[in-house]
């Protein structure tokens, strides 16, 4: 899902860390406060940027006979809210723009912006939504991860749309393009991604119930 | 618990090698989706400049999953860490310590 260095227009890059640049600031001011207010969930929150270090660096096969990466941003997003999230993968993209020449500079507005904030922001949404529709969190979890990983890959499969409309079809054309190879490949990952992301909800719910108590306490408060 | 984690961990793998099965002689690559939808720009807008190139490149792709590796390290021994020392924390306070074998059983 990483969009490559160069391969957005100049005023694309320009707009999309525009519009990331935000929720990063939000987002370690929230850091700051959490850690500050509760160190006992420091070590949790270093876990879960761990877990977003391993999923991102896992490119796994698909049905589609391509190859592609989870985000693991699901956890964190669930865990600590999307903003913590938002900083959480800006700091894995910087790593990966720098050391592996996986993603940009130029374009890192844009990849925070789909891995770091849609994806967060819809994991969020659905694991405290489907918690208080009556689902057990784990089930939560499981939906929040999947579709969370799935979000990302469709917008930037729109942003490169936006970048790059069909001569013939526009930009809904490219589109259909960029979603046949991003979403379909990532579907099989995705689900993947959930299912990991139970399997860890499972040791903490064993192992941090304390951490998980204070972050529902947490979560109330503020998004 | 430990039951229901490991199913979800072979549901994984399963997820992970099917595809590998399902394209074992039909030729498919399986290279990165990242380079499919770069291909896929240069088809929609052949006249594309590119105007930035990564600062630095890693010289190989043995290199490139090195680093790969490193990065997944770095997130699994963290991880690891967290968990090992939650585990010892929550049996220093529940007393007697359940063993790894009565975990898998349960």
């Amino acid at each position: 899902m990483h969009i490559m260095e160069g391969y957005l227009p100049v005023t694309h890059c320009i707009a999309w860390a525009a519009a990331s640049a935000p929720f990063v600031i939000l987002g370690a001011r929230r850091i700051t406060r959490v850690v500050r207010e509760h160190p006992e969930v420091k070590l949790l929150l270093a876990a879960s940027g761990a877990y977003v270090f391993i999923l991102s660096a896992l490119k796994m096969p698909s049905v589609t006979g391509s190859c592609s990466h989870p985000t693991g941003t699901g956890l964190a997003a669930s865990l600590f809210g999307p903003t913590v999230t938002t900083v959480l993968s800006a700091i894995v993209l910087l790593f990966q723009a720098l050391l592996l020449a996986h993603g940009g500079l130029t374009t890192l507005g844009a990849n925070i912006f789909s891995m770091g904030i849609v994806g967060p922001f819809v994991a969020y949404g659905l694991f405290h939504g489907l918690k208080s529709a009556g689902l057990g969190a784990a089930i939560a979890i499981f939906f929040a991860a999947t579709l969370g990983d799935l979000s990302t890959y469709v917008v930037t499969s729109f942003q490169l749309a936006f970048a790059f409309p069909d001569p013939a079809s526009g930009i809904a054309g490219a589109a259909a393009k960029f979603l046949g190879v991003f979403a379909i490949t990532q579907v099989p990952l995705a689900i993947s991604e959930g299912l990991l992301t139970v399997v860890v909800w499972n040791l903490l719910n064993k192992y941090s119930k304390g951490e998980i108590a204070t972050l529902a306490i947490l979560s109330r408060r503020a998004a | 618990m430990m039951k229901r984690n490991l199913l979800l961990l072979l549901a994984v793998i399963v997820l992970a090698v099917g595809p590998l099965l399902i394209h074992g002689r039909d030729g498919a690559e399986f290279t990165g989706s990242d380079d499919q939808a770069e291909a896929m720009i240069t088809q929609i807008q052949p006249d594309y400049q590119r105007w930035a190139v990564p600062i630095w490149e890693p010289p190989s792709g043995e290199i490139e999953s090195l680093l790969f590796a490193l990065q997944a390290a770095i997130g699994a021994g963290l991880l690891g860490y967290y968990f090992g020392r939650r585990r010892a924390q929550s049996e220093a306070k529940g007393g007697s310590a359940p063993n790894a074998l009565q975990d898998a059983v349960h």
